[in-house]
Parts: structure tokens; C-alpha cells; sequence
């Protein structure tokens, strides 16, 4: 097993373009990384770097204590893990997880137990003398992914592999491979730019946009305390909703001022952050996610809130919660996802996450509750967020 | 429901006949046939509409798109991949997208190189046209990240194969590939054609004499070989200029042209330092072309046009004087070539191509030469060809399913795994 070290790593191509720009991650022994972005933002232009495919314009590479940046891609102990294993009809799961194994040279008796080991750790014990026809559409992607196990590698490299699956089958091996890498403790760099995916499976999320290194920390933290715009809108789903108004100090705390309504903010989160203050007068970001709003005549006392009063567009009923859609007069915030289906011309539309017993229709006026102490504030030149 | 469609001078079928707004593995229609696949993690149907076959791919629309614009970039390179030729996306139901390729005419899937007699001598080529495929996608720029047998169609040429890219869903498009990228294509596939080949093995369909592994070891020994013939730079004594051009023949005996060559003394002057700028395999292919307007792959090319100057010399011989290669491959092909075909029966026209049809009349001129210690012209050799050995070939236009026994269980496979 290993660390893998990437240190200021640079990455531009003949015609100029850059594509990562001085990324630096540490990957501990054991770790599961998820890098994550929007298409086109360099994420898979990391990973090929990390396994040799692209060379490094610049920084350092480390795998375990050696600079890999010249190594050769098949002396770097690594193994990437793709999302087309062919599994072969007429071989059994035991041939189709360790017939590379002959390639590799591995001396038989050292394939049996490789592969019996797989096997173990994947609960395919029981299938090993089973053709691929007789498995369920899981085994089957196990079967693949013992392929991968039996190399024994010091790490794993894995681009999207669950892009080419159904929908069911990608919501299962999610688990699945997030099960598999805390049981084999293989340090593991995982890249896709589906969000749900990064935010379910690693033990740590990297969100990298245009090349450049947005924030890694651990999901929970990522949704929680977002460094900027574009990583508060990128994660999480619904996005966060997003506004733009001028920020006014007043002697019960603040308000910004969101179309033709205003937004009142207690007194306590100007206190718990004092950096607002030199927002006085001038343009800001304010976020909230879905599930920070509800029906105002439903929310439990002692909460701290403030109001907005809008008009129901569309209602999803999902069973345990309802989604509510309802425009506000005021500008889309273009995030910086170019991937986010946004008319900027448009005004904003917001969604919130309510309590089922709520029963607004399309047309009702309803109040909106936002919990003031889950309120995000950002910077609109900078696109930075104020925790302090 | 959208259905694009690239113009095409064959009128497609009319897909609106079929039921769209189903999944693929339900449809049943007449026209609907079943032809040999290799293991595909997607539903795969075929049509056929007169003598034309196209095939149908059920997958995800960001898939079908990338392939959609891959393949046609490819195409529009004069590389060897299947023709594309629409989606139908939108279809509803959340069902897949549907993109529609025309179906390689005379082409042989793995599987039937290596389950119908009478082709073990294809099956050494096998490998060699898979090197060449890899080296011509990676002078390209194309990495193509799944190359398996599967994923391969060959088409006879001239006694040799000539592999054709059908799927391109892992598929990218650099300005130039790395070596890293090279490297790892080759891992790739290596270890798919080895599972290929084991699989067939184990389903008994393979002769005892092939050791998968070892035609795996060759596949990266006959890349790395033709990789380093087209790119590699040489440094020559400047006395041995020839050199350069006996390099540039090997590159055209190869079949591939190059527009420059980048020279630069060494050494105080007395080394050349050399390396050929290869652009494009097909170099016999594009002389038959502009001289005869015959179409063949690059071996049936290599082939015809030995024979054409071979006739040109004997025109020569008998006036006295050379002939300009124009007129020398006008008689060759009116005089030569056309009767040559003219004399195989129309109705067993459709079981080799032209071009594949007049090398094996050669073939079977050269066997005849052979047995009666005589010379013996074409025409002859042609109407004793249709006559004695074409007859018993099989129809390669299309070849549709007829081994039911060996088929039905790759089949099964096939489908449970393009469930997955």
C-alpha cells in the first residue's frame, strides 16, 4: 500500500492550454480520494498523470517514498480500474478474475490463492467453478473487479467506472466499491464528475474546476462549509440556492435585499460572523440549501428564522419530504459549473425541501422559513465564503 | 422521440416501421436477423434492408454520443471503423439511445476465424492486423481504451486480414498520444484478447496448437516493431544515403505514405540523422485507386498492382517500348481484371469482394501453375476458379447466424451480459 503525493503538479499541453494548474493532494496509505469537477476541469488529466499516461509539466509526483514523475506507467505499482471488464461466457468466475494473472507470470499457486482471496473478500466464494451466464447482474460486476484485486496493486486508479452501469446497478456497486476499498485498504483515486458518487463513496472529496484545486475535505464538510460559490452550488442536490443583493447593517442585524423582498438577518449570525461587517453597503452572495427552508407555519419553535414570502411554481411530492419550486425577482448567480443547466437572463428559480404535512398548490402564497443558522454568505468579487 | 440520420446513397431502412419506443431486445420484426457478435455489454440487433445490413446499439446517451462523434471523425480520417449512421435518441420510457452503424460488408468476426475450417491460415494474420489497426489509431491521436476481438471486424485482404474498429465508447481523441497512453492501450488489450482467446479455448472452439499467451506476447512484439519502423528516428553515415530511401520503401512496402522527412546533419556533417513524418497507411490502396478506380483493402491492393505491372512489362515486351502506367493499367484492367470477374457467375458474386475474388483466382492460377508445369493465363484460372473452388466457399457478404450449436450459448452470455 501506499501514499501518493501530488505536489504542485502542473500539467500543459503543446498548444499552451494548461489543464491542472499547481495541484496539491496528499492521498494517505489506505485513503479513498474522490476528484471531482465538471467536464472538462482537468480530473482525468490528473489521474492519467497519476498513472503515467500524461507527463507532468511541472511539481513533483510521489507514490509511497519515489518520485514516479519519469517512471515508467507499468513500474508505478498501480492499477487502473476501467469501466469495460468484458466478462467471458464460456470461462468460469475463477478463470475470468485470474486469467491475466498467466500474463503477469504469476506462478500458479500464487494465482489460486490470489484469486481465492478475491473471492473471499467479494462473497463470490460459493460462484467460482458458475459461468457468467448464471450470475445476477452484481456478481457479474464483482467478477470485474476481482480482476483488478487479484494484482495486488499499491494503488488503484478508478476514471468513472460506473458510468457505463444502469442506474440501479451504479447506486448498488457504489456501495459496493466503497465496501471493497475499506476491506482491502488499497489507497484508491477516484475520479467522476458525479457528485452523489464523490459525496457517497470517499473518505475524503477534492472539487477541482478549470484545473485548479477548489476544496478537499471530508463530504460532510464539503456540504457544511463550502470555501467558495462554485463548491456550495456543485455539491449537493438540489444545488444550494443561490442570490445577489447589497448587504445593509441594521439595528436588529443585517438584511440583504433580494428583488423586491428583504431578507432579514439575525442579529446572532452577524455576531458568529464579524467579517460581514465590512460587507456594509456593498453586493453579496447568500445561500441556503433546500432543506434549510420550509413552510414557515410548520417550523418547530426555538428555531431560529427568517422569512421570505413567495409564490408556489411546482410541487415534486418524493414521499418523506416535499420539493417546492417558486421564482424570486432577482438575477441567477451563475455558479462557474458549466455543466448547470442555468439561463443567467432568467430570474432565479429557488427550491425548497419541506415538510410533507405542508400542502401548498401551484399558484399558493406561501411564507418561507430559512434557518438563519445555516445561512451561507459569499463574497461577489472574490466568490469566496465568510465563515469568520 | 429524435431520430438523425446521415444522408446516405443506399436508402436506410425506415426506422419509424419499427417499434422505437420499446426496449431493443423486444423488438420483432421480419427484417430483423441474427449474425455472429462477440461479447457486447449492449443489446445488438441488426437489420436488413436488400442486400445491406445494419447493425443497432442500445446504450446511454452520453455513450451514444461520444461514439456517434467519434466514429465519424475517425471515418472522416480514412481510418478503418464502421460507417455510423444515425440515433435515435429521446425515446421515452427512459429507454437508451439507439445509434445505428452500417454493418461491415464481408467481414469476419473472431469467433468464425477460429470455429469454421478452412481459415487457420487467417488466423496467424489475426494478430498482425490488430498491431496495425492499434498503430494506425495511435499515429491518429486516438486512444481507443477497450480493443478486444470483440470489438474487431476483419475483412479478407489478399491473404491476409485487415481489422476494422467497431466500438468506440471508451474512446478519446488526443493531439498526440503519450507513451504512457500507448502503453496502457497495449496492457488493455493484451489482457481482452487473452480473455478472448481463452474463452474460445474453453468453449473448445480453439486448436491446440495456439497458446493465447503467446499470441498476445507477439501482439505487443508486432506493435512495438511497426511503432518503431514508422516513428523511430535513424541516424545513417552520410555515405549510405540510400538508406533513407530504402527506409521510406519499407514504410510504402508497409503500405503506409509519409510527406516529409526531417533531416539534420550530426556528428561534424558526417551523420544524417533521419525520421520519416508518416501520415496516412493505405499507400497501395490510393495508387489502384487513381489508376484503376478499383477499391480494394491495402494487400488486395499490393496485390492487383504487382499484377498490373506485371501485364504492363508483358505489353512492353511485345511492342518494343514501355508503356505510359495510365494506359499500362487501363488495358489491365479491361483486358485483365474485368473479364476476370465477369467470368465468376453473378450468384456467387457475394461470396468474396472483387478485388478478394481476382486475388484468389491468382491464388488459384498459381496452384494451377503449380500442378501442371505450365503457364496458365487468368481467364482460364478465372473460369476454373468459379468452377472448382469459389463454389464451395462461404457467402461473407453478411454472414448471418447458421451455427446455431456454436453461437447459442455465446449468444446467451452475450445477452445476460449486456444487462450489466
Amino acid at each position: 500500500m501506499a501514499q501518493v503525493v501530488l505536489d504542485k503538479i502542473d500539467k500543459i499541453y503543446p498548444n499552451g492550454f494548461q489543464a491542472v494548474t499547481e495541484l496539491s493532494l496528499e492521498i494517505e496509505d489506505g485513503e479513498f480520494l474522490v476528484l471531482v469537477g465538471p467536464s472538462g476541469c482537468g480530473k482525468s488529466t490528473a489521474l492519467r498523470m497519476i498513472a503515467g499516461l500524461e507527463e507532468i509539466s511541472g511539481g513533483e509526483m510521489r507514490i509511497g517514498d519515489r518520485i514516479v514523475n519519469d517512471v515508467e506507467p507499468k513500474d508505478r505499482d498501480i492499477a487502473m480500474v476501467f469501466q469495460n471488464y468484458a466478462l467471458y461466457p464460456h470461462m468460469s468466475v475463477y478463470d475470468n478474475i485470474g486469467f491475466a494473472l498467466k500474463l503477469a507470470k504469476v506462478p500458479k499457486e500464487e494465482a489460486d490463492v490470489r484469486i481465492r482471496e478475491a473471492a473471499r473478500i467479494l462473497e463470490l466464494e460459493d460462484n467460482l467453478d458458475r459461468k457468467p451466464g448464471q450470475l445476477s447482474g452484481g456478481q457479474r460486476q464483482r467478477v470485474a473487479m476481482g480482476r483488478a484485486i487479484v494484482r495486488k496493486p499499491s494503488a488503484f486508479l478508478m476514471d468513472e467506472p460506473l458510468s457505463n452501469l444502469d442506474a440501479k446497478l451504479r447506486v448498488q456497486m457504489r456501495a459496493e466499491i466503497a465496501r471493497l476499498q475499506r476491506e482491502l485498504g488499497v489507497t484508491t483515486f477516484y475520479v467522476t464528475h458525479d457528485q452523489v458518487e464523490a459525496m457517497t463513496m470517499g473518505d475524503r472529496v477534492a472539487v477541482i474546476k478549470d484545473g485548479v484545486l477548489q476544496q478537499v475535505d471530508t463530504p460532510q464538510k464539503l456540504y457544511d462549509r463550502p470555501n467558495n460559490v462554485f463548491v456550495a452550488a456543485f455539491i449537493g442536490s438540489p444545488s444550494m440556492n443561490l442570490f445577489e443583493g447589497i448587504f445593509s447593517l441594521n439595528s436588529e442585524g443585517a438584511s440583504v435585499a433580494l428583488g423586491s423582498q428583504t431578507l432579514q438577518i439575525p442579529a446572532p449570525v452577524i455576531e458568529a460572523r464579524p467579517g460581514l461587517r465590512r460587507f456594509d453597503g456593498k453586493s453579496l452572495i447568500f445561500g441556503v440549501r433546500p432543506e434549510d427552508m420550509n413552510d414557515a407555519a410548520l417550523v418547530e419553535s426555538g428555531l431560529v428564522t427568517t422569512n421570505i414570502t413567495a409564490e408556489v411554481a411546482l410541487i415534486e411530492a418524493l414521499g418523506a419530504d416535499i420539493l417546492v419550486h417558486f421564482p424570486l425577482d432577482t438575477p441567477v448567480v451563475d455558479s462557474g459549473d458549466p455543466d448547470a443547466v442555468q439561463d443567467l437572463s432568467e430570474n432565479t428559480m429557488v427550491v425548497g425541501r419541506f415538510d410533507p404535512r405542508s400542502r401548498p398548490r401551484p399558484g399558493d402564497t406561501v411564507d418561507v422559513a430559512i434557518n438563519a443558522a445555516r445561512m451561507n454568505f459569499f463574497d461577489s468579487e472574490s466568490r469566496l465564503a465568510i465563515w469568520e | 422521440m429524435r431520430i438523425q440520420l446521415i444522408t446516405t446513397t443506399d436508402p436506410q431502412p425506415d426506422y419509424l416501421e419499427f417499434p422505437l419506443d420499446t426496449p431493443l431486445k423486444e423488438w420483432d420484426h421480419p427484417d430483423l436477423v441474427e449474425i455472429p457478435v462477440g461479447v457486447h455489454r449492449h443489446v445488438v440487433r441488426f437489420i436488413r434492408r436488400g442486400d445491406r445490413l445494419y447493425a443497432l446499439k442500445e446504450l446511454p446517451n452520453e455513450l451514444a454520443d461520444r461514439e456517434w462523434r467519434l466514429l465519424r471523425h475517425l471515418g472522416a480520417e480514412n481510418l478503418p471503423v464502421v460507417d455510423v449512421l444515425g440515433v435515435v435518441a429521446e425515446r421515452g420510457n427512459d429507454l437508451d439511445d439507439i445509434l445505428i452503424t452500417r454493418h461491415l460488408e464481408f467481414s469476419l468476426p473472431f469467433r468464425f476465424l477460429f470455429t469454421r475450417s478452412g481459415l487457420p491460415q487467417l488466423r496467424t494474420k489475426l494478430i498482425d492486423s490488430v498491431a496495425v489497426l492499434l498503430v494506425r489509431m495511435h499515429l491518429a491521436g486516438f486512444w481507443w481504451g477497450d480493443c478486444s476481438l470483440s470489438n474487431t471486424l476483419f475483412r479478407r485482404d489478399a491473404g491476409s486480414l485487415s481489422a476494422w474498429l467497431v466500438d468506440t465508447e471508451t474512446g478519446e481523441l488526443h493531439p498526440k498520444l503519450s507513451d504512457g497512453q500507448r502503453a496502457l492501450e497495449l496492457d488493455i488489450a493484451q489482457v481482452n484478447i487473452l480473455g478472448g482467446l481463452m474463452d474460445l479455448e474453453q468453449g473448445g472452439q480453439l486448436s491446440e496448437e495456439i497458446d493465447p499467451t503467446d499470441v498476445v506476447v507477439q501482439l505487443r512484439e508486432r506493435y512495438d516493431a511497426l511503432w518503431d519502423e514508422l516513428t523511430n528516428e535513424q541516424a545513417v553515415d552520410v555515405s549510405e544515403r540510400q538508406l533513407i530511401d530504402d527506409r521510406l520503401k519499407r514504410l510504402n512496402d508497409l503500405g503506409f505514405d509519409t510527406t516529409e522527412v526531417m533531416i539534420k546533419p550530426d556528428n561534424d556533417g558526417s551523420l544524417i540523422r533521419f525520421k520519416p513524418v508518416v501520415v496516412e497507411a493505405g499507400h497501395h490502396q490510393r495508387q489502384l485507386e487513381r489508376l484503376t478506380g478499383i477499391h480494394a483493402l491495402e494487400n488486395q491492393a499490393r496485390r492487383l498492382m504487382n499484377d498490373l505491372h506485371s501485364y504492363g512489362a508483358w505489353l512492353a515486351s511485345q511492342t518494343g517500348q514501355p508503356l505510359p502506367e495510365a494506359v499500362a493499367a487501363y488495358r489491365w484492367l479491361t483486358e485483365v481484371f474485368e473479364p476476370a470477374i465477369a467470368a465468376v457467375p453473378s450468384e456467387l458474386r457475394d461470396r468474396r469482394e472483387a478485388p478478394e475474388l481476382f486475388h484468389e483466382i491468382l491464388e488459384h492460377r498459381d496452384s494451377l501453375v503449380e500442378a501442371r508445369h505450365a503457364p496458365i493465363r487468368v481467364p482460364e484460372a478465372a473460369t476454373s476458379y468459379a468452377l472448382r473452388a469459389l463454389p464451395f466457399a462461404e457467402t461473407e457478404r453478411a454472414l448471418l447466424e447458421t451455427d446455431e450449436e456454436t453461437n447459442a450459448e455465446t449468444d446467451k452470455a452475450s445477452n445476460d451480459l449486456s444487462a450489466t
